[in-house]
């Protein structure tokens, strides 16, 4: 880890992809994610990499496919109504296995929605998405160095399982500056080697990198495949920060979310309250084992979000209706402020009390 | 230590770079910083602001709903912010462009003519570190040689002349709080 420079968020991650072996981006400008493709441009071509402002996002999340098809390590970036654009391609990549990066800086929607932050995509991010039976791996990073932290995880996992993985941000952790202690490089010749990859096939057999599959036994067969490795990536891949965990309250929440939270809990407990928080890092697979580690002892859950209420459905299959779950959120570009949230922790202990 | 502060003013005033600085400087001493600009569809001659953290332990939310001090530099501002200031918070007024007078009185109001000070140095862009080194003398968050050499690190080459402006801006501002405090 080298030394702490301030950074953007967006720029702290772009410059984190490139530490991490990405040398192709493919980008369509969409606000408050500007600064990767900006960086990017500005970046790629020091690394001997190549970045392509594409004419749409679909072109953008097709060229993607096309660089992991030929094995390379490729991301491109965008927020909310850009990343619905590029679902078709995710779901591509998903089945023809292609790894691949995508950061979503989400802001309020649906449709054009605004340009403030937002958590509304979680849905989307996390249940694949696109068409048919997939997922994608989603990181929810809260701060700007842990989002340098999962771009170098976000790229191992997505070659190690050849799928797509996501990246949630925020405008907000798109926005801000913090200070970042940046990885070093990785070697790319150190990279482990992909024999499944389209680079030109003098001496082996040609590889074939497809979606198709006519014949509905061969396309249940894939599906079976691909489920058996989402399966081995619930059971190993769940990322979550427990805080407190000798509550008897809990507070979940992901992302810049989580850091408001973290505020409000704090004053909670100056107030005597026992109140811990929960916080996934990984939003697929949802870090359901850091639940079991407090459920048992937890009165109640309440889940903040900035959405009116999806991730709290993924807290309510963890807890499985072993105590209370409530919810409270902001939505469309609003946050929640800590004053907010420690009433809703308030009334959730009263309401237990009472 | 966890200082909340925002500074406002027009697009064109270096209200976000006014929060850059303090957050370099403010990583240069070992603290923890965090910087939010407000990202609306502003515009030169449109309203900015941003949101700056300092503090000995790694920043919670950058958001500062509840500031320890705001830095007004226009009038816009003061009437978007002065409600949010915390009581006993610092309230620091570029009163060359802010004539009126703010309604709270349990806060401490330090007045600069920033833009003045700033015309006076023959520079009007320096009028946000006026305004800082105001601040600064009031709300020693970090040292104002922290904030020169944040800017000998951070400007670049082209625009390396202009720090000894920038430091006789602070110490401007400084001198224009002193009587204040």
């Amino acid at each position: 880890m080298g030394q702490r420079v301030l950074m953007k968020g967006n720029e702290a991650l772009a410059e984190a992809a490139v530490r991490a072996g990405c040398r192709f981006f493919f980008g369509y400008p969409i606000t408050p994610q500007n600064e990767i493709p900006e960086y990017m441009s500005r970046r790629l071509p020091e690394v001997g990499g190549t970045f392509i402002q594409a004419e749409s996002e679909l072109a953008a999340i097709n060229m993607v496919y096309g660089a992991a098809g030929a094995g390379a390590r490729a991301m491109t970036s965008s927020s909310s109504p850009g990343v619905s654009l590029k679902q078709e391609g995710i779901s591509y990549m998903a089945a023809a296995e292609l790894p691949g990066v995508v950061v979503n800086m989400v802001r309020g929607g649906p449709g054009l929605g605004g340009i403030q932050p937002a958590q509304s995509d979680y849905y989307q991010a996390t249940r694949g998405g696109g068409h048919g039976d997939y997922r994608t791996i989603v990181f929810g990073p809260a701060t700007v160095q842990e989002g340098v932290d999962v771009m170098s995880k976000a790229f191992e996992l997505a070659d190690k399982y050849r799928t797509p993985v996501v990246i949630l941000g925020d405008g907000m952790m798109g926005q801000m500056m913090e200070p970042v202690s940046l990885p070093e490089p990785l070697e790319l010749a150190k990279l482990p080697l992909k024999p499944w990859a389209t680079t030109g096939a003098k001496g082996r057999r040609p590889n074939i990198i497809n979606s198709l599959f006519l014949d509905a036994e061969e396309c249940e067969k894939h599906n079976l495949a691909l489920q058996a490795k989402y399966d081995i990536i619930q059971a190993t891949e769940q990322m979550a920060e427990i805080a407190f965990p000798d509550s008897d309250w809990f507070v979940v929440a992901y992302g810049t979310t989580a850091r408001i939270c973290r505020e409000a809990i704090q004053e909670a407990r100056a107030q005597g309250l026992s109140v811990g928080m929960v916080r996934p890092i990984t939003l697929w697979p949802f870090p359901v084992n850091a639940f079991e580690k407090v459920v048992e002892r937890a009165k109640g859950f309440l889940t903040v979000e900035m959405s009116l209420g999806q991730m709290v459905d993924d807290v309510r299959l963890a807890v499985n209706g072993r105590c209370p779950v409530r919810f409270f959120g902001r939505t469309g570009g609003m946050v929640p402020s800590d004053e907010e949230v420690l009433a809703e922790i308030e009334k959730m202990v009263e309401g237990r009390t009472r | 230590m966890n200082l909340g502060v925002i500074m406002a003013g027009f697009g064109g005033q270096g209200v976000m770079s006014m929060g850059q600085v303090v957050c370099y400087a403010g990583l240069a001493e070992g603290k923890e910083v965090s910087w939010l600009p407000s990202y609306g569809p502003e515009m030169r001659g449109g309203t900015a602001n941003c949101a700056v953290v300092v503090s000995d332990a790694p920043v919670g939310s950058p958001l500062v709903a509840r500031p320890d001090a705001v830095i007004i530099m226009n009038r816009p501002s003061l009437e978007k912010f002065e409600a949010a200031l915390k009581p006993g918070g610092l309230l620091v007024i570029n009163s060359s462009l802010c004539d009126k007078e703010p309604s709270r009185r349990d806060v401490r109001v330090v007045k600069v003519a920033a833009t003045d000070l700033a015309n006076d140095l023959g520079d009007i862009r320096v009028a946000n570190m006026v305004a800082l080194g105001a601040f600064l003398a009031a709300c020693p968050v970090v040292k104002p040689d922290s904030i020169v050499d944040a800017l000998k690190k951070n400007l670049p080459p082209h625009h390396q002349k202009l720090i000894p402006l920038n430091k006789l801006a602070l110490e401007r501002g400084a001198e224009a709080a002193a009587g204040q405090l």
